[in-house]
C-alpha cells in the first residue's frame, strides 16, 4: 500500500512545527494543507472531532492527533532512520519529560507574554524566562537536548524560537542575554535541513503575532 | 530485580501513584513504597523530583522517573521480558491510546474535580454535566478501542485501562458527594462493565483504595465550607 501522508497546519504553530520537522527527519513525502482556523475544514472537524486543532496528521486516512503523539508515531512507523527518541528506556523517559515540561508549563506562560499587558503580562514574562532558564539549564553543555543527536525534546522546543521576537517585542526583553546558550543551540539546530524547511520566518510571525495581540489587548 | 532496586515515592489515596503500582504489579516487579505523610513532601520528593515536586516519583537504580504516564510508559519499556504488554504492540493503536490518556488528564479529570471544588449548585451542577458528556465521549472511545474485548487494551489491562481505571475509587467517592450516577448501566453501559472487570483484575484488586477510606480522606483534602 502507498503511504500517504497529509498534514492540516497553520503555518505558526509551533506544534505543526513539530510534525514538520519530523516527517522531515524521516524523508517522509507529505502534502501540507494549510488550514484557515476561522473557517476550518470539514476534513479537520472530521479527523479531529474532539480537539478540532491543528496539526492532524493523516496517514493512509487515518488520523492521529497531538504534536508529541504524532512525532512519536512517525519515529515508530518510520523507524529506518534517524531515531526521534532513544533507545534506552531511560533516557526515553527523560525525553518524554521535557517534551511533557514544555507543553504543560512553557506554552501558557508565552502565552501571557503576547497575549497580555501590565502586571499579567510582567509576571507571564517572569515565569517565560524562568522556564527558559530551567530548559538552558537542563541543555547544560550537551549539543542537543538528548546529548549527541538531535531528537525528541529539541523537536518539541525549537518551533517556539519563532516566536521569541513577537515576545522580545512585546514585553521588551532578549532571550539572547536572558538565555545565551539556549539561543547558541537554536542556531545549531537551524542549519539542519528538517528544521531549517519547516519553520517560518520569524518576521512573518511577528507580524501575525501583532495582529492577534490586537484582538487581546486593544490599544 | 532486587527490592531495593525499585522504590515508588507515593500515596495510598492517589490516581497517578496508583497508575505506577499497577503497572508495577502487572511486571511482577518488586518495590518499595515509600508513602507520602499528608501536607508535607518528603527530602526525597523534593530532590527526585525538583522541576514538580509531585508523586509518583519511580527511583530505579537511584534514577528517578516522574509523570504517571510516563513511569507507566518505562516500566513497560525497561521490562519488557516480563508480563504482558502495556501499550499496544501497534504504532496506531498506541497513537490512539497516547491520545485518550491526554485526554482524560486534560479534559475528563478537570472536571471531575471540579465537582470537587465547586463553590454552590450552580457550579457544580455545570461540572456534573461536562463530566456526562466527557464520560459519552469515553464510552464511544472504549468501544472503537476494545473493539468487543473486554479492555480498552484488548484481552488485558494496558495503558489506557489504566490511565483511566486508576480514577474508579475517587469516580465512586465523587458520585457519592454529588448524588449522581455517571458510571451507569443505562448512560454508560460499556464503561459501567469495563469498569468492573478493571477492578477485579488481580493486578488492580489488591491496592484500590477502600471507597470510605478514599471518602474520609477527600473530606479532608476538599473541605465543604462552613454552612
Amino acid at each position: 500500500m502507498a503511504n500517504e501522508v497529509i498534514l492540516l497546519d497553520f503555518w505558526p504553530s509551533m506544534f505543526g512545527m513539530r510534525t514538520r520537522i519530523a516527517l522531515r527527519e524521516k524523508g517522509v513525502e507529505f502534502e501540507y494543507r494549510e488550514e484557515d482556523l476561522r473557517n476550518k475544514s470539514p476534513l479537520l472537524l472530521q479527523m479531529n472531532p474532539i480537539h478540532k486543532k491543528i496539526p492532524v496528521l493523516i496517514h493512509n486516512g487515518k488520523p492521529v492527533n497531538e504534536s508529541v503523539i504524532q512525532v512519536q508515531y512517525i519515529d515508530e512507523v518510520w523507524s529506518h532512520k534517524n531515531p526521534i527518541l532513544p533507545s534506552d528506556p531511560y533516557q526515553r523517559a527523560q525525553a518524554r519529560f521535557w517534551a511533557d515540561f514544555i507543553d504543560k508549563k512553557l506554552y501558557e506562560a508565552q502565552r501571557k507574554v503576547w497575549a497580555t499587558k501590565g502586571e499579567e503580562q510582567e509576571a507571564g514574562k517572569k515565569d517565560f524566562i524562568e522556564i527558559l532558564k530551567t530548559l538552558e539549564s537542563e541543555l547544560g553543555d550537551k549539543p542537543y537536548f538528548g546529548g549527541d543527536d538531535f531528537g525528541y525534546v529539541d523537536i518539541a522546543l525549537i518551533g517556539f524560537y519563532t516566536w521569541f521576537p513577537a515576545y522580545e517585542k512585546f514585553a521588551n526583553f532578549s532571550t539572547e542575554s536572558e538565555v545565551p546558550k539556549l539561543i547558541a543551540w537554536v542556531r545549531k539546530c537551524l542549519q539542519r535541513e528538517s528544521v531549517a524547511k519547516s519553520l517560518p520566518d520569524p518576521e512573518k510571525v511577528t507580524e501575525f503575532v501583532s495582529e492577534l495581540r490586537k484582538k487581546f489587548v486593544p490599544e | 530485580m532486587a527490592t531495593d532496586d525499585v522504590k515508588l515515592i507515593g500515596s495510598w489515596a492517589s490516581v497517578f501513584v496508583m497508575r505506577a503500582r499497577i503497572a508495577l504489579h502487572l511486571k511482577s516487579i518488586s518495590y518499595e513504597f515509600l508513602q507520602e505523610t499528608f501536607g508535607s513532601k518528603s527530602e526525597l520528593l523534593l530532590k527526585s523530583n525538583p522541576v514538580h515536586k509531585k508523586m509518583p516519583v519511580l527511583i530505579h537504580a537511584d534514577k528517578p522517573v516522574c509523570e504517571s504516564n510516563i513511569i507507566v510508559q518505562y516500566i513497560d519499556e525497561a521490562w519488557t521480558s516480563s508480563g504482558p504488554s502495556i501499550l499496544p504492540s501497534h504504532p496506531y493503536d498506541r497513537a490512539i491510546a497516547r491520545f485518550w490518556a491526554a485526554y482524560i488528564d486534560d479534559q475528563w479529570f478537570i472536571s471531575l474535580r471540579s465537582i470537587l471544588t465547586a463553590q454552590g449548585e450552580e457550579e457544580k451542577n455545570a461540572a456534573i454535566a461536562q463530566v456526562e458528556e466527557r464520560t459519552e465521549i469515553l464510552e464511544k472511545a472504549f468501544i472503537d478501542c476494545s473493539k468487543g474485548k473486554p479492555f480498552f487494551n484488548g484481552d488485558h489491562i494496558g495503558y489506557l485501562d489504566i490511565a483511566l481505571g486508576s480514577f474508579l475509587g475517587w469516580w465512586r467517592v465523587v458520585e457519592l458527594d454529588a448524588n449522581h450516577k455517571f458510571l451507569d448501566e443505562t448512560k454508560a453501559p460499556s464503561l459501567a462493565k469495563w469498569a468492573e472487570r478493571f477492578c477485579d483484575d488481580p493486578a488492580v484488586k489488591p491496592i484500590m483504595p477502600e471507597i470510605t477510606k478514599l471518602a474520609e480522606f477527600a473530606r479532608k483534602l476538599f473541605p465543604k465550607p462552613q454552612a
